[in-house]
């Protein structure tokens, strides 16, 4: 498919959508279709809107129509020697930058270098009426005007469809390589590793896995090189290395194989060990860890609000039910709030997020 | 004793008497803020102690309609918390206890009276720092901080205030307390944290920070540079950055800044250069020696005059100080000088140098530039005698047009100074009517009256449609494309 801009043609469609009354389910590729409730609505297909739109590696900065494949950003950006800093996982070969920035998705690299929302520096939206607006722009610092930019990143679409989106990026590391060590017990690999992200080391990725504990860095040679010195274990080959970070990354690493609900919990990353039946794989230095079964939603979601953060049901189960973490109730009425001063008539998305936002 | 006395009765009646202020001497001191041109006194100042005096100024201030401006140590530079002569102005100074340090998570839990410094300083002991250092950084509250998104010397590699923030305690003007954020890296549902970061005290006011702490670098080294042409310079950051490099520090000084800060310093800067630039290299020891050949290589390459790499800790804080001093230092130049505070990308140095240079001849004021070259944040000085009639409007005047320049290259009004009452006008060139249509129904999902802050960083449409006509009127519309209204 060839790079074209669609704005009018999506910002006609929302108006008459809106005028209508009827809703509208945004799709971009489609490869995260799985995540998030069931939406209502009649599909607005936006991945034809694409097209990088500018790149200026010097700059360091990419601007890109939403429906542009992330492999297409990958592959202009290592061109130059760059890359995206959050690593973002696709999860299918349709994935786009907008429903990378819509679900806010970041990889194994997010604790250490930041996460979609850190780059994101602008975007061009449609509003529920149908209006073109931009906010933030291509510049690193732009504190004019509230973020709203940034306030889209997991916002799943329910303020706007997302036209553009300007993006930091950042070098590839002159540098890689993984170590692996042999680490039986969960609750040793999280104190391992909170000790040495209070450490100046060029940590990239980290993960615990099946009583081994795979450390990824990052940057100049010899900074690599001395840490993996002082770190030890044993060093993975390039390929095997990248391979494990990839499997990691999309979710085809056998831990994610089966049919069970798959569980996200964010946590403190020094939280001890979620009490949770089978296996936990766990990422991001402690903060982002994984399980599969099944369980009442409710004692999960207090689980994870007693390790400091949220749980959400990544895939599978009951998507009519609640699929992310409950909100306080005046954080909920703040949600419906802003919902309703970008979105009056509940065109977009209804219920992907929250039931009745 | 001027303040209405329903008002100060049913705030007294939440908050003790001793924190509530209405003497006018006593008012006096709250009257502007860093932007000292813009001056008013409050009806009132209001000191809680506690959250709950909080809650109940802004419940009481919503029930009786009456408009509050949050203030943390008042360094603005944009007249953010300028108090209104019918409002409140609720001071943040007695909230200024770092309630926890989690040295495992790498977090610290603040009151938003806390100094920027004062984190750093709290959690050195354990090899830790809070990374965002903005100039102001030993008198500036990190509540201030979080409400402008501030930035400083070190965001081109460790980012600005927001990306540096795990969670904020928030009272809106209800009066409801909100956690906004969590202890993990991310929370459920909107990313209200980015939001509230940078909105200027118009959506809630923060009553408790959770910073992130960074592990100290083993080792930083500075080289600073020296050219014979501004654009030269210029071409030198996006050489450094294109070869991979993010350093901790990239700052550029033009002629006018260097010669000031070494007759103030005698840092040794090369007073015969057209502008230098400090870069500054952080990380490990074998990082940093690696990367420092590869720079030096790099500038000498780009045209640079003269390189001086810091041989030990003493002479990088020297090579810093001159730049770290070139407020003070331009003060010493002139009896007033106004800072600015425009984003570009930074290919457009040249042209907008030359564009601010024109300008400064068009208005007959100096006008020198510091930059935070690394991610392009211009911080042009212009030198005015606040004295010397029509001196000080036309200095604002000249300071607008650079903004203007700004976004005419793609730029923004602002990188962390925030809008406040001073950029109000550049808003309107910067945002079309819809953008400002919708910044004003987000405000009003946390504010439905109006009451924080207002007047501050979102223009009405009116305003917007007034400073049009008057751009139109002065007989050059520069930017035919923006719409009138
Ligand atoms: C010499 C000098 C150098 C400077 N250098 C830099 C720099 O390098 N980088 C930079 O970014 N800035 C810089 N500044 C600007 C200023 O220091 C920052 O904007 C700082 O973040 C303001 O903090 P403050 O506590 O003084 O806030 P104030 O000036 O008191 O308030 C600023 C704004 O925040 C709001 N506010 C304050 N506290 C709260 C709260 N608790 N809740 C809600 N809203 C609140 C106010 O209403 C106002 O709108 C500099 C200023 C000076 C004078």
């Amino acid at each position: 498919m060839h790079d074209q801009d669609l704005s009018a043609a999506l910002a006609e469609a929302v108006v008459d959508a809106a005028a209508a009354g009827r809703r509208l389910r945004i799709e971009g590729g489609g490869s995260k279709a799985f995540y998030g409730r069931q939406a209502e609505g009649e599909p607005l297909a936006v991945g034809a809107h694409r097209g990088i739109v500018s790149y200026e590696p010097t700059e360091l900065v990419l601007t890109a129509r939403a429906g542009t494949p992330l492999a297409d950003i990958d592959a202009a950006l290592a061109a130059q020697g760059q890359m995206l800093g959050f690593e973002p996982p696709g999860f299918g070969p349709g994935a786009t930058l907008g429903g990378t920035v819509a679900c806010g998705f970041s990889g194994p690299r997010r604790p250490y270098a930041g996460s979609a929302r850190d780059f994101v520096l602008g975007v061009r939206l449609l509003n529920g009426r149908g209006e073109n607006l931009r906010f933030g722009g291509e510049v690193m610092k732009n504190v004019a005007g509230y973020d709203v930019s940034r306030l889209q990143v997991g916002a799943l679409g329910c303020l706007g469809v997302l036209l553009d989106v300007s993006l930091k990026v950042l070098p590839r590391p002159q540098a890689e390589l993984t170590l692996v060590q042999d680490v039986t017990l969960a609750g040793a690999a999280i104190e391992r590793l909170n000790r040495w992200a209070g450490q100046p080391l060029p940590l990239s990725a980290s993960a615990w896995d099946d009583g081994r504990l795979y450390l990824r860095l990052s940057g100049a040679g010899s900074a690599v090189r001395a840490a993996a010195t002082s770190l030890g274990g044993e060093v993975l080959a390039e390929d095997a290395a990248a391979a494990y970070w990839q499997g990691l990354r999309e979710h085809t690493h056998a831990f994610f194989a089966g049919d069970a609900p798959l569980w996200r919990f964010s946590v403190t990353p020094a939280a001890a060990p979620l009490d949770l039946p089978g296996a936990t794989l766990i990422e991001w230095g402690g903060a982002q860890r994984w399980w599969r079964g099944e369980a009442e939603p409710a004692a999960l979601f207090a689980l994870a609000r007693a390790a400091g953060g949220h749980a959400s049901r990544f895939r599978g189960g009951d998507r009519g039910g609640e699929v992310f973490q409950p909100l306080a109730p005046a954080l909920a009425a703040l949600h419906t709030g802003l919902k309703a001063s970008f979105d009056p008539r509940g065109v977009f998305n209804p219920g992907r997020l929250y039931a009745g936002l | 004793m001027s303040a209405p006395v329903n008002l100060y009765t049913k705030l007294a009646a939440g908050v003790p008497e001793h924190l509530l202020l209405v003497e006018t001497e006593d008012l006096r001191p709250y009257e502007c803020d860093g932007l000292s041109a813009y001056r008013q006194v409050p009806l009132l100042v209001a000191l809680p102690e506690t959250i709950e005096q909080v809650q109940h100024v802004l419940r009481t201030c919503n029930e009786l309609r009456v408009p509050v401006v949050a203030r943390g140590a008042g360094t603005g530079l944009s007249g953010g918390a300028l108090p209104l002569a019918e409002g409140v102005l609720l001071s943040l100074a007695k909230f200024n206890r770092v309630l926890d340090i989690d040295p495992v998570n790498r977090t610290a839990r603040v009151q938003p009276g806390v100094r920027n410094l004062a984190i750093s300083q709290a959690v050195s002991d354990l090899g830790l720092y809070y990374a965002p250092d903005p100039s102001s950084q030993i008198a500036c509250t990190i509540g201030g901080n979080v409400a402008e998104n501030a930035g400083g010397v070190h965001c081109l590699k460790y980012g600005l205030t927001v990306h540096n923030i795990q969670s904020i305690e928030l009272v809106t003007m209800t009066g409801e307390r909100l956690t906004i954020g969590s202890q993990a890296l991310d929370s459920a549902g909107f990313d209200l944290l980015a939001l509230l970061t940078g909105s200027e005290g118009l959506l809630g006011v923060i009553v408790e920070v959770t910073v992130k702490l960074l592990p100290k670098p083993q080792v930083a080294q500075v080289v600073m540079a020296a050219f014979d042409r501004v654009d030269t310079a210029g071409a030198a950051v996006g050489r450094i950055i294109a070869e991979g490099i993010i350093p901790g520090g990239l700052e550029m000084m033009d002629q006018g800044c260097i010669q000031a800060a070494e007759d103030y310093l005698h840092a040794g800067y090369p007073t015969g250069a057209a502008a230098i630039l400090l870069c500054e290299l952080d990380g490990t020891a074998e990082e940093v020696a690696e990367q420092m050949e590869q720079v030096q290589a790099l500038l000498r390459d780009a045209g640079a005059t003269e390189l001086r790499v810091s041989r030990n800790e003493q002479e990088r804080l020297l090579f810093w100080a001159g730049r770290k001093a070139a407020f003070p230092a331009v003060g010493r130049l002139s009896p007033d000088y106004y800072c600015m505070d425009g984003t570009i990308p930074r290919k457009e140095l040249p042209r907008v140098l030359n564009g601010i240079e024109a300008l400064s001849q068009e208005f007959g004021l100096r006008v020198l530039n510091v930059f935070h070259a690394g991610d392009g944040n211009l911080h042009p000085l212009i030198l005015f005698d606040a004295n010397r009639e029509g001196q000080l409007h036309a200095a604002e005047e000249l300071g607008g047009r650079i903004l203007e320049l700004c976004v005419e290259v793609g730029g923004a009004i602002t990188g962390e100074h925030g809008v406040g009452m001073e950029k109000i006008n550049q808003m309107c060139v910067q945002f079309r009517r819809e953008e400002i249509v919708q910044f004003h129904a987000l405000k009003a999902a946390f504010d439905p009256h109006g009451l924080l802050n207002p007047g501050k960083a979102v223009p009405t449409l009116n305003r917007c449609a007034e400073y049009g006509a008057m751009r139109v009127s002065r007989g050059e519309l520069r930017f035919p494309e923006l719409e009138r209204f």
